[in-house]
């Protein structure tokens, strides 16, 4: 039998609830501890805690973690207090369905045998200690008990029929206790009674023991929510520490840094993925810029300093009006080809900061091509080149005419500059949905080693530097195609030199 | 004749008043937009030659403000801007001519004199004769003397364009944008070639060249007394 203990634990375990619920707030110490067991859960946000405590509830994490446990403490509440009323409901419905099937067992004795054969089944059945807490008791209309185990009526029972809670008098090893009884109440006609009970303190101590094992176990899930949110988030906060100190490195001018990745392939190391695989275009781009920066100022330069030195030759020269003349036309020559390689820069970088896409107006690749070829024509024949023209099938594409035809001028330009003596060809065509344009010449052609370096800004190959150009003409033609979002390649033309330019096909809706 | 020059470039626009004067032209000044649209709209001019980028109102707005009042005033924009979009809006605003700063003061005498031109000419013109040079511009036909000479179609445009001018120096550029409508410099002597060929038709066989070379200018087709 369970002692006054169970109680005690009972009170105790009530109260615990509302201290998590409503935490008085802790000052002096208490509140020192509490900051330290969050600096070694959340050591970033500790930090930033000792700068603003506003900020530590700010953090994205803080907040996750709090969520988090807010929605499991309800959860794990929720399903402690269904458990702890589902098993207090099974034990007393088991103690009404044994009070009902006793008290109709013994209606229907008294039915057969009378008020004789109730006492004599009653007195059999409270002799000696059965051990399962059942009460019984008869007694007259004058309140005499008949037959039973109580002593005698109980205070707070009532006298009519029905089912009823009260209270007993035990005596357990030598002391006396109270225990709570459930009962029902059967009334014999000429005012004989019978009542049949059940002690439930057992009980009571079940559902006591239920509850404390039920506040401990939902103690300790929090406890253990509250630390997986704590790490949870300390990770996620960790992840997103790494991502802005390599932020801060570039930022700070370590552009080679990167993200390093776990290899989980989770959200954050695609995250880190991708910012390493922009870091990586950014860094390309810069180095790209640096060396267009060096030959723009190389290839600048060397003409300044000419143009300089011709006219500081002029002014310290001989007084001589005839050749200072000269030397100012040669300055003007001089600058005029400065101004035609700036020019040429311009129109590249102009071309190249465009959107790529499907921009201008539709127009036919072909006809683009055959106004430039009948430019160059008188040309190339008086080089004795032939040029000559295929474009017999329609090649619709968007785009910029101007760019398009300053495009095809500069390989023609090339093609009759380099090309040696052989014919060229120009040809226009669609090849599955992409409109080609093909500039062929017969000359040496371009060894594959330099094919991709010679579309940059001012390569030049070793052979055509004793001619005149400024090395910009292919840099252009390719920032026209990339704007018309298109391609250039070159190939070999056994022999000779075969630069490929190819569009998108742009078909009106018919 | 008389230019009104618009620029407030202090050092261009002294560059500009004296290289216009030298060659035989008035020259009005103004450095701002706004004294730029008073002068433009009092005065009579005969060509305006503007900066794109002005002091209070920008050269494009003035222009526009000047042809909706009804003046027709042949204008030319000088401008650091030079892409074919720039162009496009500075020639739809109003202008006439559109020149890339910077530039050779030949190419803008010559495209001034083009313009000086434009405006005195009468626009229905079938018919242009230089000597005893003659184009048809119905039948499209060339003709010298009593010779009838076969010109391909793009060799009769830049016919028509130096014929159109005859007697005025035009350049390369001119040539390159009028004729073909190129905005771009072809680093080869495209042009050269072009009008060699012109000339071994129209001039070759006769005793008087009509087509000559400028020296450090351009071309310039005329009958040499």
């Amino acid at each position: 039998m369970p002692d006054g203990t169970t109680n005690f634990e009972d009170t105790v375990a009530l109260r615990a609830p509302s201290a998590i619920a409503a935490p008085a707030p802790a000052t002096g110490p208490a509140r020192e501890a509490s900051i330290g067991v969050r600096e070694r859960l959340f050591p970033r946000m500790a930090g930033a805690l000792r700068r603003a405590p506003g900020r530590l509830i700010r953090t994205h994490a803080f907040r996750l973690a709090g969520l988090y446990f807010l929605v499991f403490a309800i959860s794990v509440i929720g399903v402690l207090f269904f458990m702890y009323w589902a098993s207090t409901d099974f034990i007393e419905r088991q103690t009404e369905a044994t009070l009902d099937a006793e008290v109709t067992g013994l209606a229907e004795q008294y039915a057969q045998r009378g008020l004789s054969g109730l006492v004599q089944i009653v007195s059999a059945r409270t002799a000696g200690d059965r051990g399962d807490g059942m009460l019984y008791l008869v007694i007259n209309p004058d309140g005499r008990p008949l037959a039973g185990n109580i002593n005698g009526w109980p205070e707070s029972v009532p006298t009519q029929s029905g089912s009823l809670a009260f209270q007993i008098e035990v005596r357990v090893k030598g002391r006396d206790e109270t225990h709570p009884a459930r009962g029902v109440l059967f009334a014999i006609p000429d005012g004989y009674r019978l009542l049949v009970g059940r002690d439930i303190s057992d009980a009571a101590t079940f559902r006591n023991r239920i509850k404390t094992t039920l506040l401990w176990s939902g103690l300790l899930a929090l406890v253990l929510g509250l630390a997986g949110g704590a790490l949870m988030s300390r990770n996620m906060l960790r992840r997103v520490e790494q991502v802005n100190r390599t932020a801060e490195r570039v930022v700070a001018g370590h552009l080679s840094d990167r993200v390093p990745l776990r290899g989980s392939g989770d959200e954050f190391d695609q995250l880190a993925a991708n910012l390493n695989g922009m870091l990586d275009q950014i860094e390309r781009l810069m180095t790209g810029m640096r060396e267009v920066t060096d030959n723009v100022a190389h290839d600048l330069k060397t003409p300044l300093a000419r143009l300089r030195a011709r006219l500081e030759l002029a002014l310290l020269g001989p007084d001589d009006a005839k050749e200072r003349r000269g030397a100012i036309r040669a300055a003007i020559d001089e600058a005029d080809r400065l101004l035609a390689t700036f020019n040429a820069l311009l129109n590249i970088a102009e071309a190249e900061a465009s959107t790529r896409g499907n921009v201008g107006e539709p127009l036919d690749l072909g006809e683009v091509a055959q106004a430039v070829v009948e430019l160059y024509e008188p040309v190339a024949e008086e080089q004795g080149i032939a040029l000559h023209l295929d474009c017999t099938s329609p090649t619709p594409i968007r785009g910029d005419r101007h760019l398009l035809s300053q495009a095809v001028a500069n390989l023609l330009d090339n093609a009759v500059k380099y090309g040696g003596a052989g014919d060229i060809t120009v040809s226009a065509q669609c090849v599955d949905e992409r409109a080609m344009l093909t500039v062929a010449d017969r000359g040496p052609g371009v060894p594959e080693a330099d094919r991709d370096g010679i579309f940059n800004r001012f390569v030049r190959l070793e052979r055509s530097r004793s001619t005149p150009g400024n090395g910009l003409g292919l840099s252009l033609v390719r920032a026209v195609a990339h704007r018309h979002n298109g391609s250039v390649a070159l190939a070999d033309n056994h022999p000779g030199l075969r630069v490929c330019l190819d569009f998108p096909v742009y078909r009106l809706a018919a | 004749m008389k230019l009104l020059v618009i620029e407030d470039d202090r050092e261009t626009a002294a560059y500009l008043i004296k290289g216009l004067g030298e060659s035989g032209y008035t020259v009005d000044h103004s450095a701002d937009g706004k004294d730029g649209l008073f002068l433009a709209t009092s005065g009579s001019y005969d060509a305006i030659i503007l900066d794109r980028m002005l002091p209070g109102i920008d050269g494009l707005t003035l222009l526009g403000g000047l042809r909706s009042s009804g003046n027709r005033t042949p204008a030319l924009i000088l401008s650091a801007l030079g892409s074919v979009d720039d162009r496009v809006k500075g020639l739809r605003s109003g202008g006439d001519d559109y020149l890339v700063k910077p530039f050779a003061f030949s190419e803008l005498l010559a495209r001034i004199e083009v313009l000086l031109r434009r405006g005195a000419e009468t626009p229905s013109v079938t018919r242009v004769r230089v000597a005893d040079l003659e184009l048809d511009l119905l039948s499209r036909s060339v003709r010298r003397g009593d010779k009838v000479i076969d010109l391909l179609p793009r060799e009769f445009k830049l016919l028509e364009y130096m014929m159109r001018n005859a007697g005025n120096v035009v350049t390369r550029t001119m040539l390159l944008e009028n004729v073909w409508d190129y905005h771009f410099d072809p680093q080869t002597n495209v042009i050269d070639v072009h009008i060699s060929r012109l000339r071994q038709k129209i001039d070759k066989s006769f005793d008087r060249p009509l087509l000559h070379t400028v020296r450090g200018a351009g071309y310039c087709l005329r009958a040499l007394d």
